[in-house]
């Protein structure tokens, strides 16, 4: 349950929090997360991961739909050498959920020191 | 353990961070690029998305509203002038912004701060060329007219309007490509947009290398090889035409025959190295022809300007309705008002003049410290402007600009390469003075007939044009508009002395004493780059003409009659090489068939059978062009090497004229063999060649015009962003056709106006309305531009606004 929660609790205010601020804003939230709601780590990584693995997939893969796949052909070819949108789609998946997860571990491990010692 | 498990987490976290949040490691900080609320996803807009809008600026005077048609072609219909030009300036900026802004970077000489070190010698070009100069002198004269005034403020406020609405995540693509972000624009913005226009088409000269060929040849020669007058010549304004006698006579100094056309070696040194030209291939083609040779009886008009093709296009196609205007056409993305187009009353085309506007005079600097130079007995002080050149990723580079009574020292000891010149070199260019060209598309856009027009010519001095025109009235005319040194003859063909104010120039040509011509006998008027007149016009026009299109047009409109709209279109993709027509019949003559065997004897007999038409199917244009390409190698390159000159050819009218005369053509020995080789030998070598680089191109499918020429329309950034470009385009014509499309460069945009109660006009350029590469309005045009199809404008009127051609709706209020 705390792993259902934790994860659209990321994905959720990661969406929200950059809708006004940069990228990076995910890294903050699936940082902070961890500090309130209690997993072990490595369900927080994977919390993480998964929250934005799905949150940047599927924005990713709404939005590209919409255009066709349009820009996302020449995007790839461009940067990857290689005329596949759902490569570049996951590609951002990826990026973000390694992001998140690697923060959400942070956090959770950050979480550990602090709870001892208190 | 804890915290070491933590420590490891927390860096691993934070290099990651740092890896996707800079572009230390990557070409591009690849988070904020692939975030899909921040990056890239952000501008792959809806392909079904909706312009629907309404929009509040405190600064518009009423309500406006702007109709978007189906192409997304903005229908302005606006209560005043000041609006229209805030929500055109608005458009520009939503549809084209980077480009827009991209070229007035490259145009003041910026490009390094956006794409680093290898553009530095690129933007000290533009400095040294004085480009921002030229802008500021255009800024002054426009911000001096309260007309032009009010209208380039409105404009830049409205760029500004959009750009204040743009967060990160929405600028275009090629902004998150870079990793820079737009300026705030400004008038001057346009007017280096307007000066960027101006180097293209009326940049070209070639005084260096004639200076260096000078060396070489002699004067005797160069005027051989290099004539004012084509034998076939068939000028814009019709041959046998009578001009008043010239009321200007500049005198030529009293050196001129001692200093000025002696091989002077020290002028140009050993290395010649030119700064960035603008392609010779600049030009278009324009005519109109009167209700006598019409069906309907009214005027057609028609104009394809011949630029670099680009996405996003030059050209953004818009209508503009106030209270004093109703002009459609297409505009240039960075300026206001319609460019080329039409409205109520008349319509208007342009061609380039490719008249010579710009000189070089050699300097005599008293030190390196370049602040004084010899001018008549006296040294003279030189404005010295000290140029910053960002760099991006690197500090700022300067570079000293030293401004003579001729204007900016462009080449010296530093620049562009420190073996080279001798002499520092001034240039003395038409662009740099002041004049205010704004006012000529304001007044064009609303003439009402011959006399609007002519008046509103007076404010176009440079780039000179042909400009066409015709009206519902009934008139067509043609006027070479522009403001042209009156030259003593040879005056600006070579590099000229700088410390002697006799070499000056002296005075400019009356405008009244300008080419042109009302209602022609004939029944047509036309231009397609050649030049002006023939030998009766009194002055000395150098240049850089274009020959066989336009005898081709003149041909063709004179055997014309009762033409439609249609006649017109297929007039502009016609694909006839009236250049082959002359050149093919010479090069069978000096050909030995019997000598040839296997593939060759099919190659010629496919040259011999040839239509003469550049379709894309056939493979003869692809031989006849590599056969007369060669033969230009095998006639000039021995002597243009020896004479240290690689970048400047007689043209192929020359060679193709000086062969018809001169059986014995001395140009056709290879001085570099002890034979004397003749025009035969020239020209069997030359198809020897042909033969196996035709075979080369057979074999991999590849010896079709369509498949060789490979038409192909790059992004400004070239092959930086292939996928933006769309290549492979098969599409005839070519150099000399009247179809003008070469692989990457011709007709950017083709127009045919039909004067009739209601205009008529059929419209299409190689691009689309928008410059997203991820909107489906980036290329949409392109097809039809290729078969030579046209979409029929539709000429929003007042009382239309519920027409099912309006799709969108942008309303815009004031508050």
């Amino acid at each position: 349950m705390k792993f259902i929660i934790s994860l659209i609790l990321i994905a959720l205010l990661s969406f929200a929090f950059s809708l006004y601020l940069p990228w990076w804003s995910i890294a903050i939230v699936s940082f902070g997360v961890p500090l309130v709601i209690w997993q072990k780590p490595y369900l927080d990584f994977i919390a993480g991961f998964a929250a934005l693995f799905l949150l940047w997939g599927g924005l990713a893969w709404y939005t590209s739909s919409a255009n066709s796949h349009l820009l996302a052909e020449k995007i790839a070819v461009l940067v990857i050498n290689k005329n596949s949108p759902l490569t570049l789609i996951t590609i951002t998946a990826l990026a973000g959920a390694l992001v998140a997860g690697l923060s959400a571990l942070t956090g959770s491990l950050l979480r550990g020191i602090i709870w001892k010692k208190a | 353990m804890r915290i070491v498990f933590f420590c490891i987490s927390l860096l691993v976290t934070a290099l990651l961070l740092f890896a996707l949040g800079t572009a230390t490691w990557t070409p591009l900080a690849l988070g904020n690029f692939l975030s899909p609320q921040h990056g890239i996803w952000q501008n792959a807009e809806p392909a079904k998305q909706s312009f629907d809008a309404t929009l509040h600026f405190p600064e518009l005077k009423g309500n406006t509203t702007v109709y978007l048609d189906e192409r997304l072609v903005p229908h302005i219909v606006a209560d005043n002038d000041e609006d229209a030009y805030f929500i055109q300036g608005y458009l520009h900026a939503k549809f084209r912004l980077w480009q827009m802004e991209f070229q007035t970077y490259a145009a003041a000489g910026r490009i390094s701060e956006i794409v680093g070190d290898v553009a530095r010698d690129y933007d000290r070009g533009k400095r040294r060329l004085g480009m921002v100069y030229a802008a500021e002198n255009l800024l002054k004269e426009i911000e001096a007219d309260p007309v032009s005034k009010a209208e380039v403020d409105n404009y830049t406020a409205g760029v500004n309007a959009y750009i204040a609405t743009l967060t990160e995540s929405r600028l275009p693509v090629e902004y998150k490509l870079l990793g820079y972000a737009p300026e705030k624009w400004n008038n001057l913005k346009t007017a280096l947009f307007v000066k960027q226009m101006t180097e293209t088409l009326a940049g070209f000269e070639n005084d260096l290398p004639m200076t260096k060929a000078l060396a070489y040849f002699g004067d005797a020669k160069l005027r051989l090889l290099f004539p004012q007058i084509a034998d076939a010549l068939d000028p814009v304004i019709p041959k046998g035409t009578v001009y008043p006698e010239a009321t200007v006579h500049p005198i030529p100094p009293a050196s001129k025959d001692s200093l000025y056309i002696q091989p002077d070696t020290t002028t140009v040194q050993d290395k010649l190295k030119e700064i960035n030209k603008p392609n010779p291939a600049n030009g278009s083609n324009n005519w109109a022809v009167s209700g006598n040779k019409t069906q309907s009886g009214a005027p057609i008009l028609c104009n394809d300007p011949h630029l670099t093709l680009s996405l996003p296009s030059i050209w953004y196609e818009i209508q503009m309705i106030t209270p004093t205007m109703n002009a459609y056409g297409v505009s240039f993305p960075g300026a206001p008002g319609v460019i080329i187009g039409f409205n109520d009353s008349i319509a208007f085309g342009f061609t380039n003049s490719g008249r010579d506007v710009k000189d070089y005079y050699s300097i005599q600097f008293k030190d390196e410290t370049k602040t004084q130079y010899r001018f008549g007995n006296d040294w003279k002080s030189a404005d010295l402007r000290i140029e910053e050149i960002k760099i991006k990723g690197k500090p700022p580079v300067y570079d000293t600009v030293a401004y003579t009574v001729f204007g900016p020292v462009t080449y010296d000891n530093s620049f562009p390469a420190s073996e080279m010149p001798g002499k520092a070199l001034a240039a003395r260019w038409k662009a740099h003075d002041p004049s205010n060209e704004l006012l000529l598309w304001h007044y064009l856009d609303r003439a009402k007939n011959y006399e609007d027009y002519e008046n509103a010519l007076q404010y176009f001095t440079c780039p000179a044009h042909n400009v066409a025109f015709a009206s519902k009235s009934g008139d067509i005319a043609i006027w070479q508009q522009g403001t042209f040194p009156a030259r003593w003859n040879r005056q600006g063909v070579y590099a000229m002395p700088g410390e002697d104010s006799s070499y000056m120039w002296q005075t400019f040509i009356p405008r009244s004493e300008n080419p042109h011509v009302l209602n022609p006998e004939r029944g047509f008027i036309s231009s397609a780059n050649q030049r002006p007149a023939d030998s009766a016009y009194h002055y000395f026009i150098p240049g850089e003409y274009d020959l066989y299109r336009g005898i081709e047009i003149n041909r063709r409109l004179a055997a014309m009659s009762n033409i439609t709209p249609q006649d017109m279109m297929k007039l502009q993709n016609d694909n006839y090489n009236a250049f082959a027509e002359t050149a093919r019949p010479l090069l069978l003559k000096y050909i030995t068939q019997s000598s040839l065997e296997g593939m060759a004897n099919q190659y010629l007999d496919t040259i011999r059978n040839w239509s003469l038409n550049n379709d894309i199917n056939l493979t003869a244009p692809t031989l006849f062009t590599l056969w007369f390409k060669n033969l230009e190698k095998q006639v000039w390159d021995d002597e243009f090497e020896k004479a240290g000159v690689d970048k400047m050819l007689p043209s192929q009218p020359t060679l193709i004229e000086a062969l018809l005369k001169d059986s014995t053509f001395a140009f056709a020995d290879n001085i570099n063999t002890p034979q004397t080789e003749t025009i035969a030998d020239a020209v069997s070598a030359a198809f020897a060649k042909t033969v196996a680089t035709a075979d080369s191109l057979a074999s991999v499918n590849k010896l079709t015009w369509g498949m060789y020429k490979n038409t192909s329309i790059y992004h400004l950034l070239k092959t930086k962003v292939m996928p933006f470009a769309r290549t492979g385009l098969m599409v005839g014509g070519g150099k000399h056709v009247i179809n003008a499309t070469q692989h990457d460069h011709g007709p950017s945009w083709r127009m045919i106006v039909h004067l009739t109660k209601d205009t008529e006009a059929y419209v299409v350029y190689p691009g689309g309305q928008s410059g997203n590469p991820g909107s489906p309005y980036y290329d949409n045009f392109i097809d039809k531009w290729a078969a030579g199809e046209y979409y029929k404008a539709w000429i929003m009127k007042k009382g239309e606004e519920g027409s099912d051609r309006l799709v969108w709706k942008m309303i815009f209020k004031k508050g």
